[in-house]
This record gives structure tokens, sequence and C-alpha cells, in this order.
């Protein structure tokens, strides 16, 4: 997808190139134990969107932290506009004109929009808060982000999280910030927010705003970004490589230090005759998808595409019995379920490796092998006495099988990156042995040199006769890991086809029109 | 003794023991030996006798099978705010004058099962509406505080029902190897608390659930149904400690048990059961209520008022959920 004989759009270089705005040189920071950054070098010019990419743990929060106050570097300088800075504390750090937008939006859903801009802030004339003042000017700097629709009296918990997003954009302006790091602002939006968000940022930099962001989406990248420095081990392992031009092998191999293929497993095809598992019919939950039938056979991979709030993560969920379907009926081997029970799912079969790995998945303060076994601990036990010995067996080989890392059972799940995270959900149904998997988002979070190795773990159990079903945002990876692909629009199934046979335009264009099967 | 189940330090990269389970529980009984130091200082034999020992445990003992209840409600993530109430409830129900003719005619046994009958259905009925019902804890149980005591003043008239059951007296009030079987029933309580709570599925289910309940739910825990089971239990340890107020004061009224609820929920936070759930101690509690039981006995001692050792007990609190959330600070952070 990349082209690579084009080279002219690298950005503005030379003798003549604007100075960097911000340059941070030979950053280290040293925690107690672990060495967290330990030498990066980032320039940043006027204008431009420069990305930092880098793998889970590679340093790029570490990195922003710094920038932004929160954490003091052991070595190293941050140049601001040609003059060696100090950033004490993240109000320093606003003062300067540095604002950080992180994932998790720090915005206080029970105050208004202006209110949520203007916090910590606030004009005040004795005391008085001056409520006229601070709405023109939030109406300003909404109307500046392109989006003057959102009312400065709207209280922001009625927003959705693109428009948190707008409002935590606004107050990084209110603060005339120069330079506005995004941490993996895309994550939590949706593909029509994704295009506002590009606008906001294209607005940002037309006014000479730097922006550094974050994420984990190549395309993304390839889209809005000027340069990339890439981060490693908490070093700077590549800078000043052209966003739109640089081949994604080159970036992966920089990331990963190995040459990986961004690849997806062979579809070995399943057999005609291999027996149907999981059979949905006539699925629907009221208001959210109607009419949603399909069969997966066993070793079958079945993909769901669409765009977040289609409905697919309620698909997975109704047929899980975690929500009580209003219609339609869901049979694992024949045998049908009760509605709207989780344990009936799970003792006829059913797995759920959940969208939010964090509050769904894992009790998080619990070590490794109590996650993996926590469908299965009473198996373990003797008359209700459990035991551990053969728990902590039991999850060891799967980390062996799974390759999870670190090996040690006995650490808090909070401490795995994302893609262990995953592993340690994988692993808890394949101690309890699945007949059907349901994958929701499976990658989300995960860092790119881990994810071909889930996608080879998901083919392998499908190999081994599971049935699995996976909803992503991302299309090629619903169109590269299943056999078959259910394009879901508006709670509806509006196409079906072998993998094979759909590209991601297909898919895009059968989500924009809604309805034509 | 750890009351996490061998888990060294988990999921920590700094190599100091202090900051894991043993550590805290090791800080525990630093404070109680501080508490008994303070009483031999200041209260000097009167305080260091065996009799004045078993005074502290027959003390902390009513409190104390509470607590053991509580423990698991809290690490559930919940709380139980009618365990005082029951306990009047119950204690009044197990000595109306029906009751004590029929354990006069049958076996004195008969008033224990009432009181442990009476306790384990005002906790399933907690637990209904809370699992079932979907209503929070501390609004449910608040109800039920203000119900059981209603109901312990309605059957009871407001009149002291003195206990005259012969066998009931002569097995609550007696001695066994210079132990009072009060204290026995905490210990065993204790003792089957522990195992209950580090060696079983039901243990297991819930610091699970109490740890995060959506999470044990996809999982495919009966999550409600492990809710209402401990409502039930802790309204069991009700119904016990009901019976051990009979033995102790030899009369059943409707003020029995009135603010243990509160005493019970200090000592479990100061034992180290953290109150969001997830993380729970037996032995963290077990030691938090004889902190207490041993508190109120230097303080008597010394002739403090009870308003005095209200606040000096307020403070205590609020120091240990002090250090209690700098701890859960730095797990979070890791």
């Amino acid at each position: 997808m990349v082209d690579v004989d084009r080279d002219d759009a690298a950005p503005p270089e030379g003798s003549d190139a604007p100075a960097p705005l911000l340059r941070m040189e030979g950053i280290v920071k040293h925690f107690p134990g672990a060495k967290a950054l330990d030498g990066v070098d980032l320039d940043v010019l006027p204008g431009e969107v420069h990305c930092l990419l880098g793998q889970n743990g590679a340093g790029k929060s570490t990195l922003i932290k710094v920038l932004a106050g929160a954490h003091q570097p052991t070595a190293g300088r941050i140049v601001l506009d040609g003059e060696e800075v100090v950033i004490p504390h993240p109000v320093a750090a606003l003062q300067r004109g540095v604002a950080t937008i992180y994932q998790e939006l720090d915005v206080v859903d029970g105050l208004t929009v202006a209110e949520n801009v203007f916090l910590g802030h606030e004009l005040d004339r004795g005391g008085f808060t001056q409520r006229r003042e601070v709405a023109a000017r939030t109406r300003e700097l909404l109307a500046r982000l392109g989006h003057p629709e959102i009312a400065p009296h709207r209280e922001v918990g009625q927003l959705s999280a693109a428009g948190k997003q707008v409002v935590s954009m606004a107050r990084a302006l209110s603060h005339d910030a120069r330079v506005i790091v995004m941490d993996e602002p895309s994550a939590v939006l949706d593909a029509g927010e994704v295009r506002n968000l590009f606008r906001v940022v294209r607005a940002l930099t037309e006014e000479g705003v730097a922006v550094v962001y974050i994420s984990h989406r190549l395309e993304e990248i390839r889209e809005i970004g000027d340069r990339i420095t890439v981060l490693k081990n908490g070093r700077t392992v590549g800078r000043d490589l052209p966003a739109a031009t640089t081949p994604t092998a080159e970036l992966i191999r920089l990331m990963t230090g190995r040459n990986v293929e961004y690849a997806f497993p062979e579809r070995p095809g399943v057999p005609d005759d291999a027996p149907v598992v999981l059979d949905v019919e006539g699925l629907g939950l009221g208001g959210t998808f109607d009419d949603v039938s399909f069969q997966v056979r066993a070793g079958e991979i079945v993909g769901l595409a669409g765009l977040v709030g289609a409905g697919r993560s309620e698909i997975l969920e109704t047929l899980y019995g975690a929500r009580r379907r209003t219609a339609g009926s869901v049979a694992v081997n024949g045998r049908t379920l009760r509605a709207g029970s989780v344990d009936a799912a799970v003792a006829a079969g059913i797995g759920l490796c959940p969208e939010e790995r964090k509050s769904q998945g894992l009790v998080l303060d619990e070590p490794v092998y109590r996650n993996v076994t926590l469908s299965t601990f009473a198996r373990f036990a003797r008359g209700g006495w459990l035991d551990e010995r053969a728990e902590r067996a039991a999850a060891r080989e799967q980390v062996a099988a799974l390759d999870l890392r670190p090996t040690d059972v006995d650490r808090a799940a909070r401490t795995l990156s994302g893609g262990n995270q995953q592993k340690a959900l994988l692993g808890r149904w394949l101690v309890h042995g699945c007949d059907v998997l349901l994958l929701d988002e499976p990658t989300r979070g995960v860092d790119v040199g881990a994810r071909s190795e889930l996608y080879s773990l998901v083919r392998r159990l499908a190999d081994a006769g599971t049935a699995v079903v996976v909803v992503s945002s991302e299309i090629p990876e619903v169109l590269g890991l299943a056999d078959h692909v259910l394009v879901v629009s508006e709670g509806r199934v509006v196409h079906r086809a072998p993998a094979q046979d759909i590209d991601e335009h297909g898919v895009l264009d059968l989500v924009m029109e809604g309805t034509t099967a | 003794m750890s009351t996490q189940v061998e888990s060294p330090a988990a999921g920590t990269s700094r190599p100091s023991w202090l900051s894991g389970p043993a550590g805290r529980t090791i800080g525990l009984v630093v404070a109680l030996v501080l508490v008994a130091v303070v009483g031999v200082i200041t209260g000097g034999e009167r305080f260091a006798s065996l009799d004045n020992v078993m005074t502290i445990l027959r003390l902390a003992s009513v409190t104390g099978v509470l607590a053991i209840g509580m423990t698991f409600v809290i690490t559930a993530g919940g709380i139980d705010l009618s365990v005082g109430s029951l306990t009047g409830l119950a204690s009044v129900w197990a000595s109306t004058l029906a009751t004590q003719t029929m354990a006069e005619d049958v076996h004195w046994t008969v008033m224990v099962l009432t009181a442990l009958v009476v306790g384990t259905a005002a906790g399933v009925v907690n637990g209904l509406i809370i699992a079932y019902g979907k209503v929070v804890s501390f609004i449910a149980t608040l109800a039920m505080m203000i119900a059981a005591r209603g109901l312990a003043e309605m059957i009871s008239g407001r009149q002291t029902q003195v206990v005259s059951v012969d066998g009931f007296l002569d097995f609550f009030r007696a001695d066994v190897i210079g132990v009072p079987v009060l204290v026995w029933i905490f210990a065993v309580v204790a003792v089957a608390g522990w195992f209950l709570f580090n060696r079983t599925t039901f243990g297991r289910r819930t610091v699970a659930v109490g740890g995060n309940l959506e999470a044990s739910r996809l999982a495919g825990i009966k999550v409600q149904r492990h809710l209402l089971y401990i409502y039930a239990l802790s309204g069991l340890t009700a119904g016990i400690a009901g019976v051990m107020m009979l033995g102790r004061t030899t009369a059943g009224t409707s003020t029995n048990g009135l603010y243990y609820e509160l005493e019970v929920i200090a000592a479990v936070v100061v034992g180290g059961t953290l109150l969001i759930g997830g993380r729970g101690t037996i032995v963290g509690t077990v030691i938090g209520v004889l902190i207490f039981a041993m508190l109120t006995n230097v303080f008597t001692i010394n002739n403090l008022s009870i308003s005095a050792q209200n606040v000096a007990k307020g403070a205590i609190i609020v120091v240990a959920v002090l250090l209690q959330q700098r701890f859960a600070r730095r797990s979070a952070s890791t």
C-alpha cells in the first residue's frame, strides 16, 4: 500500500529549513530498577505533524510525560524556541505552550464545555466567574477547531468521545499552545470522527502549531503525518523519516529490530464436511441490531467488519449471553443456549476475549495464573478446596505454549503489556477448552510486532478445530485473518463473502452505503 | 503468617518484602504490640494479667465473628451495615418467652438454631436485594439495619428478656482449658474463615468478584449467586454473634449490637482489607479486632471516658486508612 518511489512529499529540509520549535536532546529517564529512556532525540518543526512510533514499552509515554512536566528527565536538554527550558511540573508546560491530550481524556463530565476549557485558569473578577466572556472565548476556540456546533454551555458528559477530545484540544488552545501532543487520539474514534480529527489537526498546523502525534495505526500516520521518529527500548532508532514514503517494512524493522512481515497466516481452507459448531439464527437485540444469522464451522474464522457503533461488539456480547437477546436463537453443537446467561454459554463451550481487556477481561491486581484459571479454577478444586499447584502448572503450560512474557505466573496481570494480556485471556479459554472463541478487537492496544504473533495463534486455534468469530475495527485485520467476512452496518448484516472476494474498499463502500447488499 | 497464598510480592519490581502482604501483617502486629506496651506502662499488672488478657479476648470475640463475615463482604466489593442490628434481632428472637419455653422442653440448642436461622434469613434478604434487585449494598443494608432494629423492638416490646435456660447459660459461660467458650467460638470462626477465604473456590470467587465484577461475570462465574451467598454468610455471622451476646450478657434486648457495624468495618479496614474490594485478609481482620479491643481495655483501665475513647478510635481509623491509600496508590502505579 506504500508508494516507495514517491519522494516529492518530503518535508521542508536543507539549509533554509525553519528552526525547530521543540528540540529534545539525549533525554534519559531512570526509574528505580528500570531505564525508561536511554537517550532520546526529537526535533519538531513549527506547523508539522510529527509522528512518534514505537512498540509498547519503547518509551513513548515516558517521553511525553517528560515533555508535559509530569516526569523529570535524569539527563538531557529540552530546547523550546531556541531557549533551553526546565519543565518542573505540568502547569509550567502549559505556560510554555506545551499541551498534552492524553488517551484517557481528562475532562470533567459534570461541568460544561466552557468550564472544562478554562479549567484551572478560570477567568474571574473578584472570585466571580465571568460566564459570558468564558462562553464567548470558548465559542471562538471551538470555531477555530472547526466545531462551532458544540455549545459552550453543554454538559461535557453528554458529548461523545470525539466531542470530549475537541474540548481537550480547545483547552490546549486556550493556553496558547504551540506544541500539542496527542496520545493515540484515534483509539476512541470511529472512521467519521477520525476524519474530523484530521481536519482539526490540519487547522492547527496551518496556524503554525506543531502536533506530536502518537498512534499504532500506520495508515493514519501516512495520511496525516509529515515526519516520523521511531523509538525502541528508550532510544531514538529512526529520525527524520518522511511519513508518506517510508516503507512499512522499514518502520516495522526499526520498531522491532527484526525483519517482520506484517503478515497473516495462510488459510488452509475449511473442509466441506466440517461440522457447524455455532449456529446463530435471526438474532436480535431490541434497538441495536436485527436479524443476524450466520454459521461457523469447526476450523473456520468468521470476521465481522464494520465501523465502531455498527453493532459488532453487541452481536458478540448477545450471542455470549452478556446481553439478553430479544429475538432469534444461538446454538452450539446443535444445542440452543438459554438467553441472557453467560455461564450457560461458557458451559456450552463459548469463550469471549472482550473488547476492553482491562475492565472486562482481567482482574488486574491478581496474579497471571489466577487470571488464566478464572473460568476453570473450580475444575482444579476438590470439594471446593483449591489446588493452586495444579492451577499454576496449567497456567505455566499456557504461558509456554503462547510464549507469554514475562513467564512468571505470580506477577500481577496489570504489569503485562497489551499483547501479553491478550495472550493471558486466550490462555484462559485454552485451559477451559472452547468449541467457539469470540475475539472482540483482539489487537487493540497491541503493538505491531506482537500482532502477527496473535494472528498465527488464532489461526492455530482454528486449525485445531475451534470455530472463531473475530470483530475488529481495522478492516485489513478482518480481511487478512478471517475465512469468511460479514459486513455489519447500522445493526444489520449487509454483505457476506469469502474473505478473498472482498477488499477494504469494498467493505467501506458497503458500510457507507448502508443497506445495499 | 501471610494471608496471600504463597505469592511473593506479586508484580512489584522493588525487592522490599516489607511492602508485600507479609510486611503489612507485620506492621499490624507492631501496632498491636505498641498498644500492649502502652497498656503495660499505664496499667501495670492490671493490664498484664492472664485475667485481663481473657477480658480483652472476650471483648473481641463478638465483633471478631462479625468482622470475619464482613471481610468477605468488603473484599467482594460490598458493605454490610446491618450486622449490628441483625445481632440484636437474632439475640431477641432467640430469647423470647416462646423460644425459651421450647428450648426448656426440647433442648437449649433450639435458641442457637433460632438465632442462626434469623441471621442467615435476613442475610439472604440482603443478598437478594443487592444481587438480583441491583440495589447498592450500602442502601440495601442501611434499610435492613433500620428495619431489623425496629423488628427487634417490636418483638421484645423494648423489654429486657432475661435468659433462664440453664443448659444454654452453662455452655456459653463456661471455660474450656481456661479459655472462655466465647473466645473459642471466635477462634473457630476465624480459622474456618481463613481456610474459606484462602483455600477454597468460594474465597477465590470472592476476591475475583471484588477485583473485577464484569470480568468475573464474563469468565462465567455466577456472580449474582455468589453475592447472595456472601450476604447470607454475613447474616450467619450476625446470628452467631447474637447467640454470643446472649451468652455474655444473659439477656436479649433490642439494643444488643448497637453500632457494632461501625466498629466491625473499622477493624476490617484497619486490618488491611481494601474498601473498594479485590483484596482482603482474615489475619489482618483478626489483628484489627484485637487492636480495637485492646485499646478499649487500655482506655477503660485508665478510666478514660467512653467519649474520649471514641475520639481516639476515630483518629486511629483515619490514620490507618491514610496508610492504606498510600499503599493502594503505590500498587496502582506499577
